[in-house]
């Protein structure tokens, strides 16, 4: 199918979303704005308004109440999806470059940047999934990042761990109750910081991009490392799809080299690999600025990236998709369909 | 209590018990005794003079000033001849120079000069003199020079069996600061043999029978082979810059920009008559260097428009070899081709061959077989401009009798270049011709038969624009060439067009006219790149930001043949096209049975990497690397089977083939289930650990208190909310359109 261009965003793209369902598509750029759009023709939906800096990350809660973004003017703000109103503003001293619900919607987190005297910091918040409930004010949990600040970070199975990426290309396991840091591994090549990280639909194992030019699957209990996507180019984010056993990479050039290059050299491109094999499988092509960020349907339906260019791009899935399979995945399909 | 003179007592004044003379320094001595600048560093000692009587002294001194003048200042007075008790003068003279850097000029430059027919004279500094010639520092009884141990090296064609026994052939890749040696694996990764860090500083280059590796490094040059890579050979050219081998691999001339400077304290290779040299011609074998040249001065390249002055174009090799190593030849730009003979490098006939206004010349590339002649000789053939109303000259010259084979007058020439067929058998002139107006450009072709009785020369005029490519079918008689209609050097890349020639078909044994067999337009294509073999031509696209094409040609196409090509030695086919973009080079494995394509990070940065295709453009392999500089195959020597055996082959081709055919299927197969085993492997530990995980997640979850779904719980609960009573919900209708089938018809 075509690939639905959605061209609401006046600046590059930093993050975007899918809701539980689907149906509904988050995105956030260096604009201040927030859009929502459905999913299945591209239509927008809404914007929220009122963040005064770049927007760097947003989050919905799994029942699509409420949402959550955090932006370079140091505040994290939640807001009423349904009425586009702002629920309650969190100040920090620095800005937001990443937020996360966990598996219920009851914490939220985020990592601030390291700046003007400020260490890097993770910060947990309770959060009630209701539009009408006041909101608390207080910090549940500060987890300060002294070695090297994180930039991204998330919540595992059972809101047990929250696991952060580091700018210097390790990722660091913290107890999800206490903030102790229980790990810190360098998977990544030293120095390449991680741009990206993302869940699988269980939260039992993530996937990890990094300017080294790969992706990493890592489990979230021990942080073993199961598999390496290696690329020709420095990685902004990837994700992994529901239903089929692919990760799709997103990358390119870095933003500020990209006038001096043509479309071609740049390598603006997604990458589908197989996730267990490990084999680059296709590239979609379309974008002419570095892809910032992928996002999958958690239904399989369909995914989306965005791009230094300003662009949204929603591809929704072939027959052809859903048919790919490797002759071993085929054999073992058989095997199950006959037992 | 220190001594003091005040209380010093006699018994500290034991002197006499010391006596400095009795002890024995005079080892000390020899051993650090300082070179004092005795003075006689502006002196030098003149052997070799005649002998001369008192009368004739003062008339040989002036003579000899004249000569001791053009180095340095001295006076007659300055000159001191000895005579001898018969009144005869003892054949040599003491020099005083006004400068010991003049002296050392005199021993450098008057050495070895003749003074006449009879004399030569022979230069040294004084102090060396002294220095070597004082008693006991030259051995008086003779010791044999100690000769090593004879030691087996290793075997340097190794590389021609291949343990796998397939035939396959090596290449080196130069990329980042690594050089590594590969077997060529088709599809597959390259079997690696050998990998180096720094291994070169600048570039690697095979020599022609690819017996060495040649690494380039400001200290020389080195060569690798056998199968441990050891270091083999090595050439110590200070700075260094290019290096080129003549066709037999005997010997090797190397060139850097910086004349040679020989420090004081010597050089361990080269000696002082290699100071300010700046091409060494070495012989491999032994790594001794047989001779060193200066550049020529080169006139003064053309001022531009801007009034620069362009730096003189160096042009490599500038010693050109003959195809059995018996001689190099250099130009002398406009004057004279100097041909020097091996081994012992002297010119030949001692004098250089004068041709009036040479621009450039080529040796043939193989041992020429002329027709109706027996005698040994090597051909070489060169140019020269229209000089007023003298016409523009090729010539064919056989050395080493220096007679003109076969001239040729041409006239309204702005260029000539020369191209050799590889077997000798052919050489085409190419002529850029300008009208009376020096505007218009066309071009001919101007071939020598040189097989053929008197060397007929055939014409080719029937191409009108000019001709930027042309390439000679390696032991055939095709070609091709790339014509533009454009001036070349214009900021855009011109169109060009690929024409193919090729003989009619003659009678007997005799080989046709040269005929226009097609032409294809509106190309970018500027390389012409024929199978080592001949029969398939590659015409490519480089160094083109735009377009990276590449088109594979057969001229002996099997199949059907066009109709008014039925009397043409030739059957034009395109077999494939390819694209690599932002290649630069394109090479041919000797076998000719693959091409590599690759963009090397010395021309630009976008994509480097190589392509891999196999000789009817099958795309093989492509790789991406970073800073990916170099590829060259591997040469190998000419074969060792006789014409009678290769015939043989080529007609039971088809049973080794079947052979063949059976270990490719094989190993291919065998790879295969390797491949689908490991996935099979992958996927089974994959869904292993999916199923113990989603175990002790539920496990965990039931010791937590948790529901099996947290999220469903929340929406249960939401949709509660949104209709308390379930009623009211809400039905959205997708009308979902698909196109199951789609006819055309045509109605007349």
């Amino acid at each position: 199918m075509r690939p639905i261009l959605l061209s609401g965003h006046e600046r590059a793209l930093t993050q975007i979303k899918y809701n539980r369902e689907g149906d509904l598509l988050f995105s956030v750029s260096k604009d201040q704005i927030i859009c929502v759009w459905f999913a299945h023709n591209g239509e927008r939906l809404g914007t929220y308004r009122g963040h005064q800096g770049a927007i760097w990350t947003i989050d919905v809660d799994p029942t699509s109440t409420i949402l959550a973004s955090g932006s370079a003017d140091n505040t994290i703000r939640l807001w009423d999806i349904k009425t586009g109103k702002c629920l309650k503003t969190w100040d920090f001293p620095t800005a937001v470059k990443r937020v996360e619900f966990n598996e219920d919607g009851t914490k939220l987190l985020g990592v601030t940047e390291k700046r003007m005297g400020h260490l890097g910091t993770i910060v947990v918040l309770d959060v009630k999934i209701d539009v009408e409930a006041e909101q608390d004010d207080e910090k549940v949990m500060t987890i300060v990042c002294e070695e090297s600040k994180a930039t991204v970070a998330g919540w595992s199975y059972l809101s047990k761990y929250i696991i952060a990426g580091h700018e210097d290309g390790s990722v660091s396991q913290y107890d999800g109750k206490t903030g102790d840091l229980i790990y810190n591994i360098s998977i990544h090549e030293l120095n390449n910081q991680l741009t990206d990280l993302q869940w699988s639909q269980d939260r039992t194992y993530f996937i990890t991009a990094s300017k080294d030019k790969t992706a990493k699957l890592v489990s979230a209990k021990d942080l073993e490392v199961m598999k390496t996507y290696p690329s020709d180019t420095p990685l902004n984010s990837a994700t992994i799809t529901p239903k089929k056993d692919f990760v799709i990479l997103g990358g390119g050039q870095a933003a500020m080299d990209v006038t001096t290059t043509s479309a071609r050299q740049g390598k603006f491109e997604a990458r589908f690999y197989h996730k267990i094999f490990e084999d680059e499988i296709g590239r979609v092509r379309g974008h002419f600025g570095p892809l910032n960020t992928v996002a999958a349907d958690p239904t399989g339906k369909s995914y989306a990236s965005g791009g230094e260019d300003g662009y949204v791009r929603i591809h929704h899935f072939d027959k052809g998709y859903y048919d790919f399979m490797y002759e071993v995945e085929r054999e073992r399909q058989n095997k199950l369909s006959a037992a | 209590m220190a001594p003091s003179f005040d209380h010093l007592r006699d018994e500290d004044l034991d002197e006499d018990d010391f006596d400095m003379d009795e002890v024995d320094i005079s080892d000390l001595r020899e051993k650090y005794e300082v070179q004092l600048d005795e003075g006689y560093d502006t002196f030098v000692v003149i052997d070799g003079l005649p002998v001369v009587n008192e009368d004739q002294k003062p008339k040989l001194v002036k003579f000899l000033l004249k000569k001791l003048a053009t180095v340095g200042k001295t006076r007659e007075d300055m000159i001191y001849m000895p005579l001898g008790d018969d009144g005869m003068s003892l054949r040599f003279a003491f020099v005083e120079y006004s400068s010991p850097a003049e002296a050392a000029a005199a021993v450098r430059q008057l050495d070895l000069v003749a003074l006449d027919k009879k004399h030569t004279l022979r230069v040294n500094k004084l102090t060396d003199v002294d220095r070597y010639g004082r008693e006991g520092r030259v051995e008086e009884e003779y010791t044999p020079p100690k000769i090593d141990e004879f030691q087996e090296k290793e075997h340097l064609r190794s590389f021609m069996a291949d343990p796998s026994g397939r035939g396959r052939d090596q290449f080196v890749m130069f990329r980042g600061e690594t050089v590594g040696v590969f077997w060529n694996n088709e599809k597959d990764q390259p079997e690696n043999i050998v990998d180096r860090q720094q291994w070169t500083e600048t570039f690697v280059q095979w020599s022609p029978f690819g017996t060495y590796l040649t690494s380039v490094h400001a200290q020389g040059v080195l060569l690798w082979g056998g199968p441990s890579w050891a270091r083999l050979k090595r050439f110590a050219h200070p700075f260094v810059n290019l290096v080129a081998f003549s066709p037999g691999e005997k010997y090797i001339v190397t060139w850097s920009n910086r004349p040679i400077a020989i420090p004081d304290s010597g050089h361990p290779v080269l000696s002082l008559d290699d100071d300010g040299k700046n091409y060494i011609i070495w012989d491999i074998e032994t790594c001794k260097p047989l001779r060193s040249f200066a550049q020529l001065d080169t006139p003064a390249g053309p001022v531009d428009d801007e009034g620069v002055k362009k730096a003189p174009k160096v042009s490599w090799p500038a010693f050109k070899w003959s195809a059995d190593d018996k001689y190099v030849a250099r130009l002398n730009p406009g004057a004279s081709i100097s041909i020097y003979e091996l081994p012992r490098m002297n010119l030949m006939d001692k004098t250089a061959v004068k041709i009036e206004g040479v621009v450039d010349f080529e040796w043939a590339p193989a041992t020429p077989r002329r027709d109706g002649v027996k005698t040994y000789e090597q051909l070489l053939c060169f140019w020269a401009p229209e000089v007023g109303s003298n016409p523009a000259r090729v010539g064919l010259m056989s050395v080493p009798s220096k007679q003109i084979v076969r001239s040729l007058n041409l006239f309204s020439v702005s260029d000539a270049k020369l191209h050799w067929q590889s077997d000798a058998s052919y050489l085409c002139v190419k002529v850029d011709r300008h009208s009376k107006s020096k505007k218009s450009q066309a071009t001919t072709l101007e071939i020598f038969r040189v097989r053929e009785k008197g060397v007929p020369i055939e014409v080719v005029d029937t191409i009108k624009d000019t001709v930027i490519n042309f390439a000679w079918e390696p032991k055939g008689d095709r070609f091709v060439i790339i014509t533009t209609t454009e001036v070349p050097g214009a900021a855009v890349a011109p169109k060009t067009a690929v024409a193919f020639f090729c003989p009619e078909k003659a009678k007997g044994n005799a080989i046709g006219n040269f005929k226009h067999l097609r032409t294809l337009d509106k190309k970018n294509s500027n390389g012409i790149y024929w199978s080592p073999k001949g029969r398939f031509v590659c015409i490519a696209t480089v160094h083109n930001q735009q377009s990276s094409d590449l088109e594979f040609f057969d001229v002996d196409f099997e199949g059907e043949k066009p109709e008014g090509e039925k009397d043409m030695t030739a059957n034009l086919q395109l077999m494939n096209i390819g694209e690599h973009y932002g290649m630069t080079d394109v090479e041919w494995d000797p076998s000719g049975r693959y091409i590599a394509t690759w963009a090397s990070a010395w021309k630009h940065s976008a994509e480097n990497g190589y392509h891999l295709y196999d000789f009817r453009g099958e795309p093989l392999r492509e790789e991406a690397i970073e800073k990916f500089k170099q590829w060259a195959w591997r040469p190998r020597p000419a074969t060792l089977l006789s014409k009678e055996e290769q015939k043989q082959i080529r007609k039971n081709l088809r049973d080794y083939s079947r052979v063949f055919e059976v270990e490719d299927a094989e190993r291919i197969s065998s790879a295969d289930v390797a491949v689908v085993e490991h996935r099979r492997r992958l996927l089974e530990e994959w869904h292993a650990w999916r199923a113990a995980m989603d175990e002790e997640l539920a496990e965990e979850r039931a010791d937590l208190g948790l529901v099996a779904d947290p999220v469903a719980e929340l929406l249960k609960a939401k949709q509660a909310e949104i209709a308390p009573d379930g009623a009211e919900e809400q039905v959205i209708e997708e009308i979902m359109e698909e196109v199951l089938e789609e006819t055309e018809e045509i109605v007349n």
